[in-house]
């Protein structure tokens, strides 16, 4: 899929301090009925954004007009559950572009990666620091920087690098796909099928 | 030669490449797709005006969206009917096997996998949804991916992974009466947590999990990802190979003879050595129920909600804003507590020997009056099994109605939603908020308990009936 070349993005965050958000709640089950990757951002934390009559819950914090940004900072345990990539897409879709966590889950952090959304991992004492940082000031900005593998609290200058592999790294700092690398090794895929 | 582990073997017998700094390029033998997470996939074929590499290599159903009733009419939800006609659709512009619903292969699609014969020891096996580890059971590398990795697979047969730490968990010692497959996969997931499993791939070995039927062995592994891991697998024997003979693709004849030669090598060295390791007592594990918002916030039966004396912080916000979520308080007891659904059925508890259990069960009782219970064959060849056997019978004279095959009220993306509030005891496979309709307040059990929940309306140790 198509997505924006990643560099370094300078923004204020928007905090949901919750453990183990599972993907159910990033988008619920009922609004995967869409045949193309369109308008998830909508329904994005469909249940816990808005009450049943449709209407916005104000003290969630995506409704919370104090706060704003690319950066989106979960609690530990981020994405777990069903393997759904329309989570991705509905934060991608949102306008994140970065999800700071203690901790992902495994097949969320591949679907982030495969669609421009960066996981970054940080230890849980910083996530504390970033949770504090934003409950003093929440127009306080960060620094997330590919290049460097680097997030930093501007208001502090504190940081902490974080790890990505090479790999996928080069992908998103040239918005490339894995099946561009796929369809590219055919031959020797046909080629590993003779030897099975 | 290296001490390999059983994952390790079937990883290695099937990575094409390792890219420098990056993932492994791995060969997949089987894909399955369904009908919510494959569109987008199609359609990027599409736009890079591709064509599938292996459509013989691919399988596909509709299950996550179905109804559960009326499955000969057309699908009232205007969007379901759209993504299942996608479905298949795609399949007839691909060259893909499409199951249909009604026809004999129909069901779950971790289902039908392995009554079919598709699911076969050491291979590699994906599906866009996380219930695939379901397929580990048969000492096969089997997990689930997102939708831009299943448009890789139909791309390229392949998909770029990185490869994953090695867990082990041994179980050792002879399950209690009334103590299930499921059991001891909450039971796991209770003591490690949902995270515990996170960047590894399980495999499961000791004599209580080689003693589980296959259908047992599926449900533990189907409950893997619950735990974080990526996947669970079980190392082939006997049980494995008397449940594969003879189904539709298991090989035949001097085929099958080899491939039995080569399962019974699939099982990790005596030496290997796993990242990690837990052992656990079977004696220890009574029949589990989930009192929290996640699958790893379960008990025995008999105890009580955890207190948050010694949590902390977001610890304990979370696991408060869970119970109040469920309407429950620490310290109390799950015991009789007040039951109103009950789910049978889903990729977890759909089998027959699932529906066996929970019909002997009932057998001669009555469905208590103010529950409602949605019985779910996880596929065509359950229903049409459960009718062969009479169990429709003894369901209908205790009060219970079967429905039609599909994910049903697991998900709930179809009209099988728990009302607002309502609880539930599920034999599905998560019970996070929401998950069963908007406001559904969840339960993880066995069949047997829920059963027991059945007959009397609150939660129930099913051992007092047996």
């Amino acid at each position: 899929m198509a997505y924006d070349k990643f560099s370094k993005i300078t923004s204020p965050a928007i905090p949901l301090p919750v453990e183990n958000v599972d993907t159910d709640q990033i988008i619920p089950a009922r609004y995967l009925k869409a045949v193309e990757r369109k308008g998830f951002g909508d329904n994005l934390f469909r249940d816990w954004r808005y009450n049943r009559d449709g209407s916005p819950k104000t003290e969630f914090p995506l409704n919370n007009p104090m706060y704003s940004g690319k950066i989106l900072i979960g609690g530990k345990n981020f994405g777990s559950g069903s393997s759904r990539e329309h989570a991705a897409w509905a934060l991608y879709d949102y306008g994140f572009r970065v999800v700071v966590s203690s901790f992902f889950a495994d097949i969320f952090k591949n679907n982030a990666l495969n669609n421009g959304l960066l996981p970054v991992v940080v230890p849980g004492e910083f996530l504390q620091r970033i949770f504090k940082t934003i409950e003093k000031n929440p127009d306080a900005e960060f620094e997330v920087d590919l290049q460097k593998q680097k997030f930093t609290i501007l208001e502090s200058g504190e940081s902490v690098e974080f790890e990505i592999n090479p790999y996928k790294k080069h992908c998103l700092q040239n918005g490339l796909d894995d099946i561009d690398y796929l369809v590219a090794m055919k031959d020797k895929i046909a080629a590993f099928e003779k030897t099975k | 030669m290296e001490a390999k582990t059983l994952f390790d073997k079937i990883w290695d017998a099937h990575e094409i490449e390792k890219v420098k700094g990056g993932p492994s390029v791995l060969y997949i033998d089987r894909h399955l797709i369904h009908e919510v997470t494959s569109p987008v996939a199609f359609l990027g074929l599409k736009t890079r005006g591709l064509k599938v590499f292996r459509p013989d290599q691919t399988t596909a159903t509709p299950d996550h969206n179905v109804p559960t009733t009326n499955q000969h009419l057309t699908i009232m939800d205007e969007l379901s009917r759209h993504q299942v006609d996608m479905l298949k659709r795609n399949c007839q512009e691909h060259d893909i096997v499409y199951h249909d619903l009604q026809t004999d292969g129909h069901g779950i699609v971790h289902i039908i996998g392995p009554e079919l014969g598709l699911t076969k020891p050491g291979m590699t096996i994906v599906c866009g949804d996380s219930h695939t580890s379901t397929h580990g059971a048969f000492g096969a590398i089997a997990f689930g991916i997102g939708t831009s990795e299943v448009e890789m697979v139909l791309a390229s047969q392949c998909i770029m992974q990185p490869k994953p730490k090695k867990m082990r968990i041994t179980v050792n010692g002879k399950l209690k009466k009334g103590v299930t497959a499921k059991d001891i996969a909450l039971y796991i997931i209770s003591q490690i947590s949902t995270s515990g499993g996170t960047g590894h791939f399980i495999e499961y070995a000791g004599s209580a999990i080689t003693s589980l039927s296959m259908e047992g062995r599926m449900t533990l592994c189907n409950l893997s990802i619950e735990s974080g891991a990526r996947g669970g697998m079980i190392a082939p024997d006997e049980t494995t190979i008397n449940y594969v003979k003879g189904r539709q693709y298991a090989p035949i004849g001097k085929d099958w003879d080899e491939a039995v030669e080569q399962w019974k090598n699939l099982k990790s060295d005596p030496d290997a050595v796993f990242d990690t390791e837990y052992t656990f007592d079977a004696t220890q594990i009574e029949p589990m129920i989930t009192y929290g918002t996640n699958p790893g916030m379960g008990v025995g039966i008999t105890q009580s909600i955890p207190k948050t004396e010694g949590m902390e912080g977001s610890d304990k916000n979370t696991y408060l804003k869970a119970l109040q979520y469920m309407g429950y308080s620490e310290g109390e007891k799950m015991l009789g507590k007040k039951v109103d659904y009950v789910f049978v059925g889903s990729c977890t508890n759909g089998r027959i020997e699932d529906f066996r259990a929970f019909t002997a069960f009932v057998k001669g009782r009555k469905k208590a009056q103010g529950v409602t219970a949605w019985l779910v064959p996880g596929s065509q060849k359950v229903e049409k099994q459960i009718r062969a056997e009479g169990l429709d019978k003894v369901l209908t004279e205790a009060g219970f109605e079967l429905r039609q095959p599909g994910c049903s009220a697991c998900l709930a993306m179809n009209e099988d939603k728990i009302p607002e509030g309502k609880y539930a005891v599920s034999t599905s496979n998560r019970n996070f908020e929401g998950r069963q309709g908007p406001g559904a307040r969840t339960m993880l059990a066995s069949p047997l308990t829920a059963a027991a929940a059945a007959i009397t309306g609150v939660i129930t140790d099913p051992r007092e009936f047996l």
